[in-house]
């Protein structure tokens, strides 16, 4: 096993992959939730018949695969003419992916707080805006933390998904190695380490918050 | 007969039974008072197996419980024990919560298991709640059902946990009038309890623990009526 | 903007042939379930035998399936393997790598779900006279699926989901796999495709509508 072609050029050409799993998730992630927090906040502004629309296209996301989805807006995209790069196109689809899955998180963070406690907020003669800043938001954060690492942990690894669009991101860059070197083995283990160490301290991190906070 | 000869016991550095000696006999009905941390609900934990002990023997009809050759599954269907919180099993009805064990211990058939079941929950005023689940129930009928599922194994002896504890006051009544009952039919018992009114009715001696020791053991008449013991008799004056 | 025009007849007309596949979906999703709930059971049991070999083995498997993508693994049965001279074929591969990731999951959900049952409810079985296996499977176990349900079910879809990766190492009977080989002969790629996520879609409110149901019928408490 340690006779190997695999050169640091090959590892530098993994972890330049890796680089682009982390470049798709960072886009994905930070407009995904900036629309999850949208989303979920009109969601429970405006009670679940009105949502009833948003509520069903986000699921859509849910519900169907995202190697799907990526084909689709890629095929969408061209006929379209928008004449976006393949990188462009996974970030779109990774980010409503994202705040679909985003959404319901913020919900269920918001839906945490106790009315009582808004109905406190409010009866200080705090505005809805200042309610939802200084009560609803920090309260609704701590409920909501930890799946939200989970969820940029899950993009993360469902990223992988936008190699079918030609993206050279860490698996494919793997895939490239194994088939021009044929030791799939060792790369496809070096590349699960690569995944796994991206993703293990944070899952950690996420566990330790949530057993922190929810004995209190 | 119980018998319990020089038990200790510690968790980690906490001694809470420091040397007891006691004897049960058939039919005689026991309680044990005490304030929290005296070691009476750790001793019955104990009779029946469910915690090792440190030193000391009990001997159950002359088994010991925890010589390593004494088959605790089968000592245990001798044994009752009923604890503060009912641990109903939430997933079973009223009936299967009680034919379970029957069944899965005692191998007895669907027809027989169901049959003594009946007859228990009747006896203990749950004939109407067979079908039912426990969740849908007050705390005192699932602590009935409790001692009926207790009782459907046949014990020659039950052992009771501050079974009124975690119930609300209006419900105690209903517990301890099944208590009631099975004394007089002359049910071997041990009575972990806080209900002293309870004790001094239905007690053929009244045992009170201390930190670890038993302070004091007599008839209730005794017991109550002049206590030797000084922490004793500061807890009937707290308690009064 | 759109000069292009929608041929959906002549996609509609490959419908049965998508539905076919989408009974293989089902199929390879509802086979890495099973295989996939046995294998979680054996892991929590693991886990709970306080061996530290088997323990730590079972912990090793939840870590990687959960910390790693569903992809990777699937490309580690299907060309990870090659250096032992095992080669699966794309059924087998796809099947593998999501009986992997489900077994690690669902023995994650399981360890919550043990969390949640009170130790007394073991200790009222034990003083019963049950024996330590008896209680587990009559008391624990019951009550560890019921609050399990939820989570095996989202499983369930995220199984249905993860087959059309079987495309990516060359399986074409699936949904995924033959919905691709329509579009590589006709490059209608947005029809295909687009009826491929109505199915999909369908199949997954199906798979936990008749969730809610079972559900309904086995917990009445």
């Amino acid at each position: 096993m340690f006779n190997t072609a695999l050169t640091l050029a090959d590892l530098g050409f993994l972890l330049q992959g890796a680089l682009m799993t982390l470049a798709v998730t960072a886009v994905s992630v930070t407009a995904g939730t900036v629309l999850g927090i949208i989303f979920g906040v009109v969601r429970n502004q405006v009670g679940p018949y009105w949502a009833a629309p948003l509520t069903f296209v986000l699921d859509i996301f849910r519900s169907v695969p995202l190697l799907i989805q990526l084909v689709l807006a890629n095929a969408f995209q061209a006929i379209a003419k928008l004449g976006w790069a393949p990188f462009t196109t996974s970030c779109v689809v990774l980010s409503l992916y994202t705040a679909a899955y985003c959404t319901e998180i913020v919900r269920g963070g918001i839906s945490s707080v106790p009315p009582t406690t808004r109905r406190a907020a409010r009866s200080l003669g705090m505005t809805w805006w200042q309610d939802m800043r200084y009560i609803v938001a920090p309260l609704a954060t701590r409920v909501s933390l930890p799946s939200w690492i989970g969820l940029t942990l899950g993009v993360m690894k469902d990223s992988a998904l936008v190699l079918w669009l030609g993206l050279i991101e860490l698996l494919r860059a793997s895939q490239v190695l194994v088939t021009r070197l044929q030791e799939p083995l060792l790369i496809l283990l070096i590349c699960g380490a690569i995944y796994f160490l991206i993703s293990f301290p944070i899952a950690r991190l996420g566990g330790y918050l949530e057993k922190r906070w929810s004995n209190d | 007969m119980i018998e319990i000869q020089n038990v200790r016991k510690s968790f980690g550095s906490l001694e809470v039974l420091k040397g007891i000696d006691l004897t049960v006999n058939k039919g005689e009905v026991l309680t044990i008072i005490g304030g929290s941390g005296s070691g009476k609900s750790t001793l019955l934990t104990c009779i029946n197996g469910l915690e090792p002990i440190d030193a000391g023997r009990i001997l159950v009809d002359g088994t010991e419980v925890h010589a390593k050759s004494t088959n605790l599954n089968k000592l245990r269907s001798k044994l009752g024990i009923v604890f503060q919180q009912f641990n109903a099993f939430p997933h079973l009805t009223v009936l299967e919560n009680v034919m379970l064990a029957p069944r899965k211990v005692l191998g007895l058939s669907k027809e027989k298991a169901e049959e003594n079941a009946v007859k228990q929950l009747t006896h203990v005023g749950l004939g109407e709640k067979l079908g039912v689940y426990p969740t849908r129930m007050s705390g005192g009928q699932q602590q009935r059902m409790a001692i009926a599922r207790a009782l459907a194994m046949s014990p020659e002896y039950m052992l009771f946990d501050e079974v009124t504890s975690a119930l609300d006051p209006q419900l105690v009544g209903e517990v301890l009038d099944t208590l009631r009952m099975l004394a007089s039919e002359g049910m071997t018992m041990i009575c972990v309890t806080h209900e002293m009114k309870f004790a001094r009715e239905v007690s053929d001696r009244v045992a009170f623990f201390h930190k670890g020791v038993m302070a004091e053991i007599a008839a209730p008449e005794a017991l109550f009526g002049a206590p030797k013991d000084p922490e004793l008799q500061k807890f009937l004056a707290a308690t009064h | 903007m759109f000069s292009y025009t929608f041929h959906w007849n002549q996609a509609l007309k490959a419908l049965p042939q998508m539905l076919d596949g989408a009974l293989v979906t089902l199929q390879v999703a509802l086979l890495s379930m099973v295989i996939g709930l046995a294998l979680a059971l054996a892991l929590t049991a693991c886990r709970l035998s306080g061996n530290r070999i088997l323990g730590g083995f079972a912990t090793a498997w939840v870590e990687i399936a959960r910390n790693t993508p569903a992809l990777f693994q699937i490309y580690m049965a299907h060309f990870g393997l090659g250096n032992f001279g095992i080669h699966l074929s794309p059924y087998t591969a796809l099947l593998a790598g999501i009986a992997f990731n489900n077994a690690g999951y669902l023995a994650e959900n399981f360890r919550g779900a043990l969390k949640a049952i009170p130790d007394t409810q073991t200790r009222a079985g034990r003083s019963l006279g049950m024996t330590p296996v008896q209680a587990f499977r009559y008391i624990v176990l019951p009550q560890m699926l019921r609050i399990a349900f939820l989570p095996v079910t989202n499983q369930m879809v995220w199984a249905i989901l993860m087959t059309s990766l079987g495309v990516t190492v060359g399986m074409n009977t699936d949904l995924a796999g033959i919905t691709q080989e329509l579009n590589a002969r006709s490059f209608r790629t947005f029809e295909f495709f687009a009826i491929a996520a109505v199915i999909y879609y369908l199949i997954a409110k199906a798979v936990t509508l008749a969730a809610r149901l079972l559900a309904a019928r086995m917990f009445r408490y």
